[in-house]
């Protein structure tokens, strides 16, 4: 063996050092994709093929072809509020934005001590949503907290609180949302308008430029691409939402505040039994949702490329 | 700058905004300050209905006492230290590895292998749940620590591989050419080259990954259960129903399961925000 080997091994180290840059970029990737692979993209199709499947996630799977998907579309009034809710967390989720920007604007100056609140008015971001849905659920209190507290002041009351009130729980679950996703929006605007070019705004003020006017034709193009980056994290946690939801009100009051992701969480692992096949179908549904930004994220981001070099 | 400086407006308006911003500050920080005054009052304080109003009495020693010694938060943080530092290690060794080979060489498939690592990272995760847990129970490591952590370093990997890989793209290439030319191999040039160069990109990482992980919920509810692996988010939940409206007490376990990404978040302010802009904003 030890003869056999150590000619090859010489021409082995001949032909590596030939294709070193050829081949090296691959021993580095090795492990990484294996990761990758086997943790996320293999999964995303596993996930397609149960989807076709009655299974309990123990026993066998049994192939019932769409049938999953049928039942979702035709008559599952759960997943029709799920969907819907979805929706209403995308749009109101991006008010983020321009409250982000808003904020941003306002502590954009140097007084003594603004570094401070810079990142005391970042601080939401950086606590788990766990702790977060908490502390505003007990704000949403029938009775005693403190925004029930607040409206009784003004001679307004909801029904069985905030929470307990199936027209108004999602909305005070998104309103606990904004909360932290503004932070974010912020401190991606703030670092934004570190790079404003100042020339440029001297230059839009000796010409009368001031206000909104200034702010939507000199400042705003230039903080594009935080706004990007604030539009691509503010949709993903949109559609991501699921622990404000499980921590506040898991789902209810009567299932009026699921989302997908949390209806499927629910059918997949709940004690009522697992169904992992439904589960899948509405992983999947999800997963398109997502992929139609996705498929813009990096569109958008494959032109910059091309931009670039 | 925008908007207009402040020493360049009126006096009323650099006092009105002097005043302004630590009254803005309160509003903001509303539920964290009733967080942590909830957490130093006396039990009696609910009982009689006094919720927002300033503690009867000094309880932080024996409130956060109640939470270190009478029930299973020291576990459930040292499991979040468990799954947090080994998944910063990992996804930053395996990110600086695959951003260093896309950024650096150019060859077929590298923008696709690129583009599928960022989309994997956008994908929601119920689409990748119940295979995981399969997979996590099939290997034996269901509500383990390390269940978790291999999940959490192959997900992760792909938004530090994003991030790695542009930062590597913008250092100046002939640094790495004039190494290739010295005859330099190229695992060298990575370790010795490129690396030292990589330090800003690795703490920002670093911070941000030790962040996400330690308040990451659906994962550690989805592949572990009890206090032998969960990590404090998860475990908060189960504290919380332990002390079912002792609100003193929950605020105090919310608080100690709070408090290391915040200190993180202060320590390494820079580097953080570095992070979050995903070093596309400069």
């Amino acid at each position: 063996m030890a003869f056999a080997t150590t000619p090859t091994a010489s021409t082995n180290r001949g032909w590596y050092k030939r294709n070193e840059i050829a081949i090296t970029p691959w021993l580095f990737l090795i492990l990484p994709i294996l990761f990758f692979a086997v943790y996320v993209i293999i999964p995303i199709g596993q996930s397609f093929w149960i989807s076709f499947h009655e299974w309990d996630g123990l026993g066998e799977k049994t192939y019932v072809g769409l049938a999953n998907y049928e039942r979702l579309l035709t008559d599952d009034r759960k997943f029709g509020i799920s969907f819907w809710n979805n929706l209403k967390w995308l749009v109101l989720y991006l008010l983020a934005i321009p409250m982000g920007l808003f904020i941003s604007l306002f502590l954009n100056q140097t007084v003594a001590g603004i570094r401070l609140y810079k990142s005391l008015f970042f601080f939401p971001f950086v606590i788990s949503q766990v702790v977060v849905g908490l502390v505003f659920s007990w704000f949403y209190f029938p009775n005693f907290g403190l925004f029930t507290v607040i409206l009784d002041l003004f001679g307004l009351e909801i029904k069985g609180g905030v929470l307990g009130n199936p027209n108004t729980a999602t909305y005070g679950i998104i309103a606990a949302g904004l909360w932290p996703q503004t932070a974010y929006c912020m401190i991606l605007y703030l670092t934004g308008l570190n790079s404003v070019d100042p020339e440029q705004v001297e230059a839009a003020r000796l010409d009368g430029a001031k206000g909104y006017k200034m702010l939507w034709y000199v400042i705003l193009p230039q903080l594009k691409p935080a706004t990007f980056i604030a539009f691509v994290v503010t949709i993903i946690g949109a559609l991501r939402s699921f622990d404000l939801i499980s921590v506040m009100t898991n789902g209810g009051p009567f299932g009026s505040t699921r989302v997908l992701s949390f209806y499927m969480f629910e059918e997949s692992l709940s004690e009522f039994g697992f169904r992992m096949g439904y589960g899948a179908a509405i992983a999947v549904v999800l997963f398109f949702l997502m992929l139609f930004f996705i498929v813009y994220f990096l569109w958008s981001m494959y032109q910059d490329e091309k931009g670039g070099h | 700058m925008f908007p207009t400086p402040i020493e360049k407006t009126s006096r009323t308006w650099q006092i009105s905004y002097q005043i302004i911003l630590p009254i803005v500050l309160i509003i903001w920080l509303l539920p964290l300050i009733a967080v942590a005054m909830f957490s130093i009052k006396p039990d009696s304080d609910f009982a009689n209905g006094n919720y927002w109003g300033l503690p009867s009495s000094f309880e932080f020693f024996s409130n956060y006492g109640k939470v270190f010694f009478e029930s299973n938060m020291p576990k459930y943080l040292l499991n979040s230290v468990f799954i947090t530092i080994p998944t910063v290690i990992g996804a930053v060794a395996l990110s600086a590895m695959a951003g260093f080979a896309l950024g650096v060489y150019k060859f077929k498939g590298n923008l696709l292998i690129f583009f599928m690592f960022i989309a994997g990272n956008f994908v929601p995760f119920q689409i990748l749940m119940v295979p995981v847990r399969d997979l996590t129970i099939s290997i034996g490591l269901y509500d383990t620590v390390q269940g978790l952590v291999l999940f959490h370093i192959a997900f992760q990997t792909g938004f530090c591989t994003l991030f790695m890989r542009n930062f590597i793209k913008a250092l100046p290439f002939p640094l790495i050419e004039a190494a290739r030319v010295e005859g330099v191999a190229e695992w060298r040039i990575f370790l010795y080259v490129v690396l030292p160069l990589m330090k800003p990109a690795l703490a920002a990482l670093a911070v941000l990954i030790f962040t996400f992980i330690w308040n990451d919920y659906f994962w550690a509810v989805v592949l572990t259960q009890g206090p032998n692996a969960q990590p404090v988010t998860a475990g908060i939940t189960e504290f919380n129903s332990q002390y079912r409206a002792a609100y003193h007490l929950m605020s105090a376990g919310s608080i100690v399961a709070a408090l290391p990404p915040v200190a993180m978040f202060f320590l390494m302010q820079k580097h953080f925000i570095a992070g979050l802009t995903l070093g596309a904003v400069k």
